[in-house]
């Protein structure tokens, strides 16, 4: 009650005495309702194994992948594969975005391009990106070339046509108060078009950094000897299921921490 | 003065909008032009702005002849148009970009004090209401303090009573530099209210059709007779520069469905 006395009179109107706590009480509670169910599940699982009712071979208990997590970690085993898997990632990225920020920019600020070029673009979009694998093997070799080059694939499309979108979609109103106050190209590109289009560009981003995930599995499965998703293939290959999950939950981890950092 | 020289305008899809308008404006003068839709309005402010070139005639300021924006002529729109990813202060002194910092921030918090709004600097454009956001595209527009500042129908989106209130407003902030103002309304009471002179068009091509001059003492009082008056004769003109008289028997329901 003193607390509520000492504070500052404007932020504690109309709340109640010790609302404070409750506040934060419920802010924590409401996420971890979220939580019960996959933490239930795997606990019933655990304990079922424990008890057994099953012997948990296919379907591991979470200790067993803990374990399995534990001893790749300790071997230094998954670091490396994580280096793999991350350093192909990024550099597919890195080039998707390069060039899907490049050639969207062209094709939504000059309409002659875009008539020259968004067709072309609109109908290789219409390929499934893995049916590129067996050339891009041919062309580039069985090794990273290839695989960053898919993933870089992958990831083109989605920015592409978010850049070029969301700089067609730009405001006519908002460039003419541009216009208004004179300003020329460059300038409008910063100080209108940009920040016009930033908030599409960052969804189009995610878009496809999520991809770029999805792809790299589907490279490290046509023959790698290292990353997230040679684990994949090979708890598959010698019947090691909780090393599959394991992967799957770094895969899972990985995935939102870098979606978070955009 | 702003001088329009048998203006005309025909857009590139065929669309007849303005021909031959020809009058002045001196300094100072509040002049509102009103109109159905139509009548080539919208399409007369656009080419005093800039944002729009005349194809024929030519819209002159101070003997410069208007192709392109100009610093001299500011404008109001009838929505706020500001800037979502600039806080308010930003939003006004958006076009004060050359100024150095001081002298900006200084024009930005006096300009935000004159429209009322010294308290929301900070705020963004999406916590206003559409009465403050309309006063911050008013300040954003004067401060760089334009010789000509246009409005098309810059209150036609609010309420009866902000619209009031924002009249008033504008009245109080044009007596600071005394600019020009050209407004574009189809608000009767809001051409009377402000103008110096009513300027009415008549549609298909838009054209001018006659001027009333208002004179009547500011501040205008929306309840006495005079007023009364010179709305009348707006409203008159207005109503003979559609020649209702000519297709009423034609267009009146009621004629038409005769013997049905």
């Amino acid at each position: 009650m003193a607390m509520t006395l000492d504070t500052p009179a404007p932020e504690v109107i109309g709340e109640e005495p010790g609302s404070r706590p409750a506040e934060r009480l419920r802010r924590i509670a409401r996420p971890a309702i979220g939580l019960l169910l996959p933490l239930g599940l795997a606990l019933a699982w655990e304990l079922a194994v424990r008890s057994g009712y099953s012997n948990g071979r296919l379907v591991p208990p979470p200790s067993r992948i803990w374990q399995t997590l534990v001893e790749l970690a300790a071997s230094g085993e998954l670091s490396r594969h994580i280096v793999a898997t991350l350093s192909r990632v990024s550099a597919g990225f890195g080039l998707g975005v390069l060039a899907g920020t490049l050639f969207g920019a062209i094709c939504g600020y000059w309409t002659l391009a875009r008539r020259l070029l968004d067709p072309t673009l609109q109908a290789l979009r219409a390929i499934p990106s893995i049916a590129w694998v067996p050339l891009f093997i041919l062309w580039l070799g069985i090794f990273e070339t290839s695989k960053v080059a898919l993933i870089a694939v992958g990831v083109f499309f989605p920015i592409y046509l978010g850049v070029t979108g969301a700089i067609l979609s730009v405001d006519r109103k908002i460039v003419e108060v541009g216009r208004i106050f004179r300003l020329n190209g460059f300038a409008m590109i910063r100080r209108i078009l940009l920040p016009a289009v930033l908030p599409a560009y960052v969804i189009s981003l995610r878009s496809g950094l999520g991809l770029g995930w999805m792809f790299v599995v589907a490279a490290e499965f046509m023959g790698a000897s290292e990353g997230l998703g040679y684990l994949l293939t090979d708890g598959q290959q010698l019947g090691k299921p909780a090393q599959i999950v394991a992967a799957i939950i770094v895969f899972a981890i990985l995935g939102k921490v870098t979606d978070w950092l955009i | 003065m702003l001088v329009f020289d048998h203006v005309g305008k025909t857009y590139p899809n065929g669309v007849h909008a303005l021909e031959n308008f020809s009058a002045r404006v001196k300094p100072g003068e509040i002049v509102a032009i009103i109109g159905g839709s139509g009548c080539g309005k919208s399409t007369l402010l656009r080419a005093i702005s800039g944002l729009d070139r005349a194809t024929t005639g030519s819209v002159t300021l101070d003997t410069i002849s208007i192709t392109a924006p100009n610093e001299k002529v500011g404008i109001i729109f009838q929505e706020p148009r500001l800037l979502p990813w600039l806080s308010v202060a930003d939003n006004i002194g958006f076009g004060l970009g050359h100024l150095p910092s001081a002298e900006r921030q200084r024009r930005i918090t006096r300009a935000l004090s004159r429209v009322g709004l010294s308290d929301k600097a900070s705020a963004w454009p999406r916590e206003l209401s559409g009465g403050q956001a309309q006063r911050v595209a008013i300040a954003r527009a004067l401060v760089p303090s334009p010789e000509v500042l246009l409005l098309d129908e810059p209150f036609s989106a609010l309420d009866a009573f902000t619209r009031a209130d924002l009249q008033d407003h504008l009245l109080d902030l044009w007596a600071d530099t005394k600019p020009t103002l050209v407004l574009v309304t189809h608000d009767v009471d809001e051409a009377v209210v402000l103008a110096d002179r009513v300027v009415v068009m008549r549609p298909r091509p838009g054209r001018l059709f006659e001027e009333v001059k208002v004179d009547l003492t500011r501040p205008r009082d929306r309840a006495s007779p005079a007023f009364e008056a010179v709305k009348h004769q707006v409203l008159a003109s207005l109503d003979r520069s559609l020649d209702r008289g000519l297709r009423r028997p034609v267009d009146d329901f009621l004629t038409a469905g005769e013997g049905i």
